[in-house]
């Protein structure tokens, strides 16, 4: 599905008003031929045609004086919504989580998909004059390989071996097939830069901005790249991005005009923005998702099969999300792929809070012990309520639970891993196969639950290599039933992204990947007269 | 006179070696590290290894410090082990803004407070004396974040007189730095005024019961004459040590309004290294803090003694 399809489908399931559709389309030079697919006046039309100028103001939250221009280091919002606006990526993920062609113009795979060949955009300049080529591409791929600080270390692993071809195209060699590789590619560490880039504080790339100021977590400032290579994008003559972390401050901001737009508008006042005549709330239903580890290894805690039925059974999915995003999430079923994601498995039973099921299960356990949730606030914003609330809910079956507060402080290294049963998140992952694998296949370094069934690895193996979209789906599907069913994790719910803008701003999004439209709102959006 | 500031200095830089020893044994004793917090839940064995190779993590501690320590005395702050930036280049416009708001705060708060305590002194037990010593108690018994949201409602989003965000750049010229900063100026007046308005209050009126007051009372002076000119000098000790602590105050302790009103100061970028534990930061911004804690203090005193004849001339 093209974006523009995409697109049609959001307007058509009533997630995205008329004018964004108009708004957007325009944006891919495919306005008037959605006019006559939706049969709309053409002034209408003409009104969201994208408007070239003015300075977006942004309050975003998620950033930190340690952030960097170096895309091995990005790990939240700012550094990638600003990254984003600096340097490009080869590949990017549309709103459909397809691969869109960037500075890679197309590809294709070897039979087997363990051999990729990409060819690359020419005519692409860097900011400080250099032509993009195949060598810039190389150097950027792999400094998230081998010895490398780089978050994408992990997923780009299954790379062995990374080539240059001619100086527009490369190959690439995988250790096994993945059908999806052009989805790894699009992981937002891996961002281009000129070969042989040591120092990284001047934001050289090819994207639509240039770096104006740098002020690491607290504002950071672009101006319009006069040589870009695509003319429908970056319509602003420039971004002034302020670091808000403070929750009550961003809102303030937002209301009051001091900036236009925001992400992570609270759950809690997201009703009072909507009801708001001049903000809009930009709900992206995505794959963000809570979850609660259960380590099931062979004496572990959570061995029995029973056990974790129980806690399957025995938790409040629906309250979680009123209580805990005031509804704007969805219920999850213990598996992780979102009901966004193309592959998502619609046929499994949804688990329902059912006591009499989890006292049958508990009991036909045998267990008695005492469940300790080790809960911390460095998982994510709320993370001990949730802990508290499954403790209700799970006192009410007959199980002992405590919920004890991890200090935020060392969480990811000394608690997360360790323990048995620990609150977590996962960020949704741009396919199927990279989420079950990261976090669940037979390899994966953080399988928190320490998932080991032996027919899962294969299958996983299997739906990488298939390139045959109708097999894959099933082999996917039979993967998420198989998670579900033998309760590899507990994830309780999905929150989704809200992002909020003033009536100036045209042209923000959803996109259920990440907030701001996937960080692209500096080259996406608008401002209107 | 001399002799008792030089003893002053050296105490004044052994503590702030302690204070250095002891935050970098305070970021060592924190579970995780630069690496694990930086990684989080994308951290595997390898390149959590790799990334503490590249920020010397790997090294014993002790030979960190010293390291540190040697640089340090030469001027050289290091680098922030997180984006590599240097760590003095990092602080002063940090210290500019703070200093500059504890400035402003200050010049507003310290003669409001000195000002009201010697009118509540003058009018003891009058219907002025009591409406200020509730209303700055009101105040201060507030925490300083919500004096902060209170006056971002009232003055900024439902009045709109002033901004939201103090996010002030180096390049913002005074005028706008006054008007983007006037809302976090308020809320830190509002917060220190009480301490210090009591103080002068509570003091002076301490000596009003001295036989010399009783005496200028008698030699026919009004009450007024008598404060100001007999009983504030001989306060003053107290007050200042007051004045000085709430000064402390101004540049360490703010970093709760400057979260909300997003004012680049240097408590949040002290909490940002300390979170990621960048020690060069972490010590950096210790050492500043530990800084401004002991030349205050020492100010305090020096004028202390020099505010007091018995101690400015010690037989």
């Amino acid at each position: 599905m093209s974006e523009l399809e995409y697109l049609k489908n959001q307007h058509k399931a009533g997630r995205i008003n008329r004018r964004e559709l108009l708004g957007r389309a325009a944006a891919l030079g495919a306005g008037a031929a959605l006019l006559n697919t939706i049969g709309l006046q053409a002034d209408a039309y003409a009104a969201e045609t994208p408007r070239k100028g003015g300075v977006l103001k942004l309050g975003v939250g998620g950033g930190s004086t340690t952030d960097s221009l170096d895309p091995t280091n990005w790990n939240d919002t700012v550094p990638t919504v600003t990254g984003n606006s600096f340097l490009d990526s080869l590949i990017e993920v549309g709103p459909d989580l397809k691969p869109i062609p960037l500075l890679a113009e197309s590809w294709e795979a070897k039979p087997g998909a363990t051999e990729w060949i990409f060819n690359l955009r020419r005519g692409v300049t860097f900011h400080n004059g250099k032509t993009f080529n195949a060598d810039d591409a190389v150097f950027s791929i792999n400094l998230h390989r081998g010895k490398t600080k780089s978050g994408a270390a992990g997923s780009f692993s299954a790379i062995t071996d990374v080539k240059k071809v001619t100086d527009y195209q490369i190959a690439i060699t995988l250790k096994s097939g993945d059908a999806d590789f052009p989805m790894v590619l699009t992981d937002y560490h891996n961002r281009i830069v000129p070969d042989g880039t040591t120092d990284f504080s001047k934001g050289i790339g090819t994207s639509g901005y240039m770096l104006e100021s740098f002020d690491p977590g607290v504002r950071i400032r672009g101006k319009k790249n006069p040589n870009y290579w695509r003319t429908d994008r970056a319509f602003l003559d420039g971004y002034d991005l302020t670091v808000i972390n403070d929750s009550a401050a961003r809102m303030n901001a937002l209301i009051s005009g001091q900036v236009d737009a925001v992400n992570r508008v609270d759950a809690k006042i997201a009703n009072l923005i909507k009801a708001k005549k001049n903000l809009a709330l930009v709900r992206s239903v995505g794959g963000w998702h809570t979850v609660i580890s259960l380590m099931q290894d062979k004496g572990a805690l959570f061995e029995s099969h029973d056990l974790r039925l129980a806690m399957k059974y025995g938790i409040d999915r629906v309250q979680i999300v009123k209580t805990l995003f005031n509804g704007y999430g969805t219920v999850g079923n213990d598996m992780p792929i979102p009901k966004s994601d193309p592959y998502y498995n619609p046929n499994i039973p949804q688990a329902v809070y059912d006591p009499e099921k989890a006292k049958f299960h508990l009991k036909k356990s045998g267990f008695d012990q005492l469940i300790t949730i080790q809960a911390s606030e460095a998982a994510f914003n709320g993370a001990v309520d949730m802990a508290t609330l499954m403790q209700a809910s799970l006192i009410k079956t007959g199980l002992k639970v405590d919920v004890k507060k991890e200090p935020a402080d060392g969480f990811w290294n000394n608690v997360w891993l360790k323990g048995a049963c620990v609150t977590s998140y996962w960020a949704g992952r741009s396919t199927a196969t990279q989420m079950l694998d990261v976090g669940y296949g037979p390899t994966a370094p953080w399988n928190e639950s320490h998932y080991k069934n032996p027919k899962f690895g294969p299958l996983l193996d299997a739906a990488r290599a298939e390139l045959d979209v109708a097999k894959r789906r099933a082999i996917l599907w039979e993967a998420q039933a198989m998670m579900s069913e033998d309760v590899a994790t507990l994830i309780p719910a999905f929150q989704d992204y809200l992002d909020g803008h003033n009536d100036k701003v045209g042209g923000l999004t959803p996109h259920s990947l990440a907030p701001l439209d996937n960080s692209n709102v500096t080259l996406k959006a608008w401002l209107k007269a | 006179m001399i002799r008792l500031t030089v003893l002053r200095l050296f105490l004044g830089l052994a503590t702030l070696w302690a204070a250095s020893v002891m935050i970098f044994a305070g970021t060592e004793l924190l579970p995780g590290d630069l690496a694990t917090a930086i990684l989080q839940n994308s951290a595997t064995p390898e390149n959590v290894a790799e990334l503490r190779k590249e920020l010397g993590l790997d090294r014993p501690p002790l030979v960190r410090y010293a390291e540190w320590l040697g640089r340090a005395v030469q001027g050289n702050l290091g680098v922030s082990l997180s984006n590599q930036r240097d760590v003095v280049e990092e602080l002063a416009p940090r210290l500019r803004n703070t200093l500059f708001l504890a400035a402003l705060a200050t010049l507003v708060a310290v003669p409001l407070a000195i000002g009201l305590g010697l009118l509540a002194a003058i009018n003891q037990g009058s219907f002025f004396d009591r409406a200020v010593n509730l209303v700055t108690l009101l105040t201060i018994s507030i925490p300083d974040y919500l004096v902060g949201y209170l006056l971002v409602k009232y003055f900024a989003v439902r009045l709109d007189w002033f901004p939201v965000l103090a996010n002030v750049t180096p390049e913002t010229p005074m005028g706008d730095r006054l008007w983007l900063t006037f809302l976090p100026t308020m809320t830190l007046v509002l917060v220190i005024v009480a301490h210090m308005m009591r103080m002068t209050r509570a003091s002076v009126l301490s000596i009003m019961s001295s036989p010399y007051i009783e005496m200028a009372f008698l030699k026919g002076l009004s009450k007024t004459r008598v404060v100001i000119r007999h009983a504030f000098p001989n306060a003053l000790a107290p007050i200042i040590s007051v004045v000085a602590l709430n000064l402390a105050y101004l540049v360490v302790g703010v970093v709760v309004v400057e979260s909300v009103f997003v004012y680049p100061g240097l408590g949040q970028l002290m909490v940002d290294a300390v979170s990621k534990h960048d020690l060069p930061l972490v010590q950096a911004c210790g050492l500043i803090f530990a800084g401004a804690f002991i030349v205050l203090n020492m100010i305090a005193d020096i004028v202390g003694i020099l505010s007091n004849p018995r101690l400015r001339n010690p037989r």
